[in-house]
């Protein structure tokens, strides 16, 4: 334990003195900083656990020419302009806002220090020095929907969802379809939980799933809790963001793995390199941001091998799920026969397909 | 030697301007001590949350447009705590003041001085509105008002998801649940250009002293206090408690609705889901440790903030659990509700040998 003294509060004083000199001397320094805004804490073991996962890669592969700093549960509001801000103000002169929600805050951070280049997650909002990257969740969803499908015994399947924005809609729409190719009566039970990480809630929603009838459960939120309730009921369920077999070794039959490293690494380099421009990026299978873990044991072989041709199909091409014929929930023709949805159109999406029920 | 409590003759005013302080500085010791018992450097921590953000100028624009919301709505609040009416939905009355003042800022389109004047009544009459329900249950049915304005806060939070995700949605907005933003002219001025600090903070500046002066001179203050402290000794006087209720209620429902207005006016110019940060929350205790004084709420208001604005700091840069700013909130709290035993007793130190008192 520390022993306060006068003199302890003297040079504490002097120490916050200089902070605000923080940001010259990084700059100094000749080494590029790099700063991430994290949604969740990094110890989520989902959403906010895997951009971490990204940074680390980025020190791992740039070592001595980078320095990375980040910051944890930033909210969604006006707080968020000010971590941004934070971290400009430390010498960050490349900068990740990973939700969706850093959005105008990012943009308008962006416009005051124009020689910082900004990387805005799931967002669409672009300026000379503020990026957008994303990566096609619903690709991966297709893979755990087939899973579901072929393995649910009720036919009934849960979905834990966070907000109704495209993202989420997507995997929804990607799962529910994916599931009714293999079981035409497969219905998806929908729940939004109006939040990205709060696993009290998580843990409850799930349960009215289970109450629903629903025997496999995937989720659209960042902790490892609905796991956890599967696991304890003898259920099945998936992991979102990253493996999260540990907390569920029986329950997890597979999770969608963010990758976000070599996205990551490239940017830097870029930076590094002064070859950083302004893009929209939106990867998935193809270009390794979508992996499956490895699946359970208790994926049987001919569902694994299912599960093996739509990666394989998205890698190469010859598979998308969002193609017609698609009817939304009231049954009308959204996608006709043989059509495949546009990436434009998919980045909008905010109906339903048939046989999704929304709880709410 | 022993402690006896001996009861002022009248409370003592020097302990209730010194235990708020001693409130501050317990809460910055105790903070020292436990985050070296957990492995953070509690020195660094202690000073990035409670002063840098009051000695890095870049961070004073951060302290002051958050400080804003919280004392508008803790002066709306103190009203009706003194008189003993608990309202405890200000977050409810903050929700639905913004959005009203988004109703009148999206349907007009147009910018100008009368229509930011527009929006601002608008916000407090939408603020006031929500507060007359709880007011009038209390009266009509003698429904006690904590729990009706707490839960009417659920219900705005419901208004807020329906309109963002129905019929405000923006229709640029991808069909993210966020409303368009304001045009360019419809947003508060900024009072320092460069910064975020907007005329909104210039009201919440100016207001205390208002309350003050409202407070402390009119026949309205007078029994605001009386009724709180003598009810029986109000009704004698001719004082009527229905007035008292609906006047505290509405009071503190217009200045959370006004400061609603002013958060989503002055710097967010759109509402999404994010929205809702707990200001209306937070105020409360604002209130108490602004010792339900106008001037007290702009000190503890900017303390609070302080607090706010350096736990995100210290985030990035000792990494703190994301809880620390909202624990040492509460402790602050505990230290001022606790202490105001100080202020009507006084401590004394007997000697035990002294001769025991007849009867003991």
């Amino acid at each position: 334990m520390a022993r306060l003294t006068r003199r302890d509060f003297v040079r504490a004083g002097a120490a916050a003195a200089t902070l605000p000199m923080l940001g010259t001397a990084a700059r100094a320094e000749g080494k590029l900083k790099i700063g991430f805004i994290f949604l969740g804490p990094i110890g989520d073991y989902g959403w906010t656990w895997a951009h971490n996962k990204g940074r680390e890669a980025i020190d791992a592969a740039l070592g001595d020419k980078v320095e990375t700093i980040y910051t944890e549960n930033v909210p969604e509001d006006a707080s968020a302009e000010g971590a941004i801000r934070d971290l400009c103000n430390a010498g960050c002169k490349l900068i990740f806002t990973t939700s969706y929600g850093y959005m105008d805050q990012t943009l308008k951070v962006a416009g005051e220090f124009p020689d910082v280049k900004f990387e805005h997650c799931t967002g669409f909002k672009r300026a000379d020095n503020v990026s957008t990257y994303n990566s096609k969740f619903h690709e991966g969803r297709a893979v755990l929907g087939t899973i579901a499908g072929m393995m649910s015994k009720s036919g009934t399947l849960g979905y834990l969802g966070s907000f109704k924005v495209p993202e989420v809609v997507l995997g929804v729409n990607s799962f529910a379809l994916s599931a009714q190719r293999k079981n035409p009566a497969a219905t998806v039970k929908l729940v939004m939980i109006d939040s990205w990480f709060d696993p009290p809630k998580e843990a409850a929603a799930t349960d009215t799933l289970i109450n629903l009838g629903c025997d496999i459960v995937t989720t659209h939120t960042d902790s490892p809790a609905a796991l956890q309730i599967l696991e304890q009921k003898g259920l099945y369920g998936f992991g979102q963001g990253a493996d999260m077999s540990a907390f569920a070794p029986n329950a997890h039959l597979t999770a969608i793995e963010d990758i976000w490293g070599p996205y990551y690494i490239s940017r830097a380099q870029a930076v590094l390199d002064g070859t950083w421009v302004s893009a929209d990026t939106w990867d998935g299978f193809k270009e390794g941001t979508v992996v499956i873990a490895p699946y359970n044991a208790a994926v049987p072989a001919d569902v694994a091998a299912e599960a093996d041709k739509i990666q394989a199909g998205y890698k190469d091409g010859s598979f998308n799920i969002f193609t017609g014929p698609i009817l939304d929930q009231d049954g009308n023709e959204k996608v006709k026969a043989g059509e495949v949805m546009a990436d434009a159109d998919l980045a909008v999406i905010d109906w339903f397909v048939k046989g999704v029920e929304s709880a709410s | 030697m022993r402690l006896k409590l001996e009861k002022r003759r009248e409370p003592s005013m020097a302990m209730v301007v010194v235990t708020p302080i001693l409130a501050v500085v317990l809460t910055m010791l105790i903070g020292i001590v436990v985050f070296d018992a957990i492995g953070i450097d509690g020195q660094r921590a202690v000073v990035d949350i409670f002063l840098t953000p009051l000695l890095a100028s870049y961070k004073w624009q951060d302290v002051a447009v958050k400080a804003a919301p919280l004392v508008l709505i803790a002066l709306g609040l103190s009203v009706g705590n003194r008189a003993q009416i608990w309202n405890i939905g200000a977050e409810g009355q903050y929700i639905i003041g913004a959005l009203c003042a988004a109703g009148v800022g999206l349907s007009v389109g147009s910018g100008g001085f009368l229509i930011m004047l527009a929006m601002v009544i608008a916000g407090v009459v939408g603020g006031t509105a929500w507060a007359a329900v709880p007011a009038w249950l209390r009266l009509r049915f003698n429904v006690n008002e904590i729990l009706s304005s707490l839960m009417l806060t659920y219900v705005a939070l419901q208004v807020l998801g329906y309109l963002v995700g129905g019929p405000w949605k923006d229709p640029n907005g991808r069909n993210f649940p966020a409303t368009a933003p304001l045009a360019p002219d419809q947003g508060l001025p900024i009072l320092v250009p460069g910064t975020t600090i907007h005329l909104g903070v210039l009201v919440a500046l100016i207001l205390p002293f208002v309350f003050w002066a409202i407070m402390a001179r009119s026949v309205f203050g007078y029994q605001i206090r009386v009724v709180g402290a003598a009810p029986h000794a109000a009704r004698h006087g001719g004082f009527d408690s229905r007035n008292t209720v609906w006047a505290s209620m509405l009071i503190g429902g217009g200045m959370a609705g006004l400061a609603g207005a002013l958060e989503f006016s002055g710097i967010l110019h759109k509402i999404d889901l994010g929205f809702p940060s707990g200001y209306g929350f937070t105020a409360i205790i604002v209130s108490f440790l602004g010792r339900l004084h106008p001037i007290g709420c702009l000190i503890a208001g900017i303390v609070l903030a302080v607090t706010f604005v350096g736990g995100q700091l210290a985030k990035t840069t000792v990494h703190i659990p994301d809880s620390t700013a909202g624990i040492f909130q509460a402790m602050m709290l505990f230290f001022i509700l606790a202490s105001d035993i100080f202020v009507r007793y006084r401590v004394r130190f007997t000697s035990s040998r002294a001769k025991p008192v007849a009867g003991e």
